[in-house]
């Protein structure tokens, strides 16, 4: 397990890398660089090359991205082209709100996906089955920008009762803020990951053990828990760490409806304004992140069904 | 000008009256035509992300400019009509060239307690000229003043020399980014101003958060706590009508038809107050022959565009910027369009049956819509106008280079100011390329008038070339919508960039 850890651990970082490459060749190739971003109707195209010369960008690229990634070897991930502040801080303020956002929409969507797949895997192919699948499937085929719109048409300006916007807002003083957000990115996640644990509770049912421990008089509800529900959340775990990813996707279009000041917000405004700096250093962050959640899915996994091969 | 004068104030007493009306039919009638102290106010403006700043000399973005107003002031302002109206200089005066100018200081305090003084003044700008700094905006703009020769002459006289004759230097130091700031001041991150507001927080891509100041020279603010936050279109509009804030600058004509059908949010629109505009540019063909701008001019079904782009909230344009304000030549006939006419210049350029592409991009609301409704109006004369989209984001700049017809659009600002930056042969955003020696020099003869009238008639008659031998379709004048909830008064119809624009210290909270 140890060694198989150590091996993660340096692909990951060859993935770190060719992928700090992708981002930066990628960012390159938008029209327009940070200076020219800056480009208003006050600002001369005279005044914008002094700027760009002061920011280093008139630099070739190979050399902009040595300078960059040297400086990430030794922990500096850099200062923002725009701002001028360091890189650091700019995660480190958008970092919290998308961290409530995600652990609140996980600790919601988490326990009712296993319930709901149970729930749907002990009755297969019933009614009940039936009704809570075309519910979710309802949910992921339609897209979350619609379902946030009509959340906050519905609930914030027809009938008032939760708040439409972060603008304006403060989440300690309002929890009722993170309702709608949530609700948009458990819409987006909760049917596969339920699927997922219906279909591992289907053939877990199926399983020998589980036969023989039912003719053996097993009650059913040790059944369920003790002996169905560990092999039924293996992939659930493992489309766990994949919700992960969708939820990133998710967090980028609630964030952008409901003025959430997150991760994905910078994001946008870094690629927007071509503030490589801190393009690199966010993707660099979240790529990270599901790395670990990835890791960790699979040695989960391991631990609830050891026999569960880990190197495919 | 006396005309573009009593038009704007015909327009303001006519927001007066409608919004004397609107209070009237409220429950709270008594208590709204008494202003009321207290309350917290939160404003909405468009975001800038890590680009908002707290310096006031960098600001560009409408976010910041709102910000820095509350906390610092100029020396002047511009009037409804974008006339130079006085600020912290209470008056001025200048020699008979118009190069040396006196400014006479009000008696404001810092909100530090420290006495405005013309050391601040003179600390300022030279703040704002410093070379080692490029965004500091007002650079260019007051490039022809001479601070060495500048100087203070008693504690509240200051001495401003120029290195040009100008008539139009008090303009000038009501631009952007031309705040006072104290005598001293090096960290942007502590504003120390004399405005209405005293700064308490700043979050980049957030907010602002002020609280009253009570020493204010001008009457304090009724409100006690001002919060100015950045928000994109659509959160913005959520957050005025679900009350989360109260005040939303720059919405849109379909935002303003919703919430004019609802009660919670109420309209502030000033008319006619920025401009929509395609340019051609004057050296590059076919638009390097002026019968084809000419026809293209008398193609522009300029009622439908406003119809249909502006959702009908706007006026159509006479091919000039700056409708109603100072030095407008409101005389000129209105252009029609003669489809005819048109035809049979372009018959005589032959440029009939032609392509010609046209670059638009998705950079400000209604560029591809009036492009493409403008390809359909050309169409009737046999000129297929084939419509590109670019890149939204370099599009201001992209379009300084490329192309030979696209889209522009301007805020307010004063005329001369307009064409000193756009269509001069050195501006920077001379976006039609038009070079002319002549309206160069005219111009520049026009501006050291001393004379107002004598100055206004001459820049009619520059306006009047360029209304017929420009590049400048100007098709129609936006209104500017702001969104309050119902409970807030005392807001301007006034257009951006103005005095009484964004004035937080005027509004209160019924």
């Amino acid at each position: 397990m140890r060694s198989y850890a150590a091996q993660r651990a340096a692909l990951a970082l060859v993935q770190l890398a060719v992928l700090s490459v992708l981002v930066f060749v990628l960012t390159a190739l938008l029209p327009g660089d940070a200076a020219e971003m800056r480009f208003t109707e006050t600002l001369t195209p005279e005044r914008i090359s002094r700027m760009r010369t002061q920011l280093g960008l008139d630099q070739p690229a190979l050399e902009r991205f040595g300078h960059w990634f040297g400086n990430v070897l030794t922990g500096d991930l850099g200062t923002s082209l725009i701002s001028g502040g360091p890189v650091a801080d700019i995660i480190r303020h958008s970092v919290g709100a998308t961290l409530v956002l995600t652990l609140a929409t996980l600790a919601v969507v988490v326990p009712l996906a296993v319930v709901l797949g149970i729930v749907m895997g002990t009755r297969e192919n019933g009614r009940l089955d039936r009704a809570i699948t075309s519910v979710t499937l309802a949910l992921s085929a339609i897209p979350d920008f619609v379902i946030a719109v009509l959340l906050v048409a519905v609930f914030s300006l027809k009938l008032g009762w939760l708040p439409a916007t972060w603008v304006g807002g403060d989440l300690l003083a309002s929890p009722a803020l993170l309702i709608l957000p949530v609700a948009v990115l458990f819409g987006r996640t909760v049917c596969l990951l339920s699927r997922q644990v219906r279909a591992g509770t289907i053939s877990a049912l199926q399983a020998e053990y589980v036969v023989q421990a039912r003719r053996l008089g097993v009650p059913r509800r040790q059944l369920l828990l003790r002996h169905v529900l560990p092999n039924a959340a293996v992939p659930g775990v493992q489309e766990l760490a994949r919700t992960g990813d969708t939820l990133l996707g998710g967090v980028l279009v609630v964030e952008a409806i409901f003025a959430i000041p997150g991760f994905a917000t910078a994001l946008v405004d870094g690629v927007e304004t071509r503030d490589v700096p801190v393009v690199q250093g966010l993707t660099l962050v979240l790529a990270v992140a599901a790395l670990v959640i990835n890791l960790a899915a699979d040695l989960v996994c391991n631990r609830l069904v050891p026999r569960t091969e880990l190197l495919r | 000008m006396s005309d573009a004068l009593n038009r704007r104030s015909f327009l303001g007493l006519t927001g007066a009256a409608g919004l004397a009306a609107l209070t009237g039919c409220g429950s709270g009638g008594e208590a709204a035509a008494q202003p009321r102290q207290g309350g917290r106010l939160r404003a909405v403006y468009a975001g800038g992300g890590a680009k908002e700043v707290l310096d006031p000399h960098v600001q560009s973005l409408f976010v910041d400019i709102a910000r820095h107003k509350a906390m610092y002031e100029k020396l002047v302002e511009l009037g409804p009509d974008l006339k130079p109206v006085p600020r912290l200089a209470e008056k001025w005066e200048h020699d008979a060239q118009a190069t040396t100018w006196r400014f006479t200081l009000r008696d404001a305090t810092f909100h530090d307690g420290k006495k405005l003084t013309s050391e601040d003044v003179l600390y300022s700008l030279a703040r704002i000229a410093d070379p080692a700094v490029p965004e500091r905006v007002a650079q260019s703009s007051l490039a022809t003043l001479d601070l060495r020769r500048s100087k203070a002459i008693d504690a509240r006289t200051v001495e401003l020399v120029l290195s040009a004759p100008n008539a139009e230097f008090p303009a000038l130091l009501a631009g952007i980014g031309t705040q006072i700031v104290r005598d001293g001041f090096k960290d942007p991150t502590k504003p120390i101003g004399t405005g209405a507001f005293r700064f308490v927080s700043f979050d980049a891509g957030r907010s602002l958060v002020a609280s009253r100041y009570d020493d204010y020279w001008d009457e304090p603010a009724r409100i006690e706590e001002l919060h100015i936050l950045s928000a994109e279109s659509e959160a913005r509009a959520n957050a005025v009508q679900g009350g989360q804030a109260e005040y939303a600058n720059d919405m849109t004509a379909t935002f303003a038809r919703t919430a004019e059908a609802g009660k919670t949010v109420r309209i502030v629109a000033a008319k006619a107050s920025t401009m929509q505009a395609f340019v051609m540019k004057v050296d590059r063909p076919p638009f390097d022959n002026p019968d084809v701008r000419m026809a293209f001019k008398l193609l522009a079904d300029r009622q439908r565009l406003v119809d249909v782009v502006l959702a009908g909230r706007g006026a159509v344009g006479n091919d000039l910027f700056g409708k109603g304000y100072q030095y407008y030549p409101a005389d000129l006939p209105q252009r029609e369009r003669n489809v005819e006419e048109a035809k049979a210049l372009l018959k005589k350029a032959g440029v009939l049956n032609q392509e010609i592409e046209f670059l638009t991009a998705d950079a400000s609301a209604g560029f591809v819509e009036a492009a493409t409704l403008f390809a359909e109006q050309v169409a009737e004369a046999g000129v297929k106008l084939k419509v590109t989209t670019g890149s939204s984001q370099t599009y201001a700049k992209d379009l300084l280079t490329k192309g030979a017809i696209g889209n522009h659009r301007s805020g307010a600002m004063p005329i001369p100011q307009y064409i000193t930056d756009r269509l001069l042969t050195k501006s920077p955003f001379n976006v039609t390329h038009w070079r002319r020696p002549a309206f160069d020099s005219g111009f520049a003869a026009a501006q050291v008038l001393t004379d107002e009238t004598a100055r206004s008639t001459k820049y009619g008659e520059l306006q009047q070339t360029l209304r017929d031998d420009g590049g400048i379709i100007a098709w129609g004048h936006p209104d500017y919508l702001v969104a309050v909830s119902a409970k807030v008064q005392g807001v301007a119809a006034v257009p951006p960039n103005t005095l009484d624009s964004g004035r937080f210290d005027k509004v209160w909270l019924a």
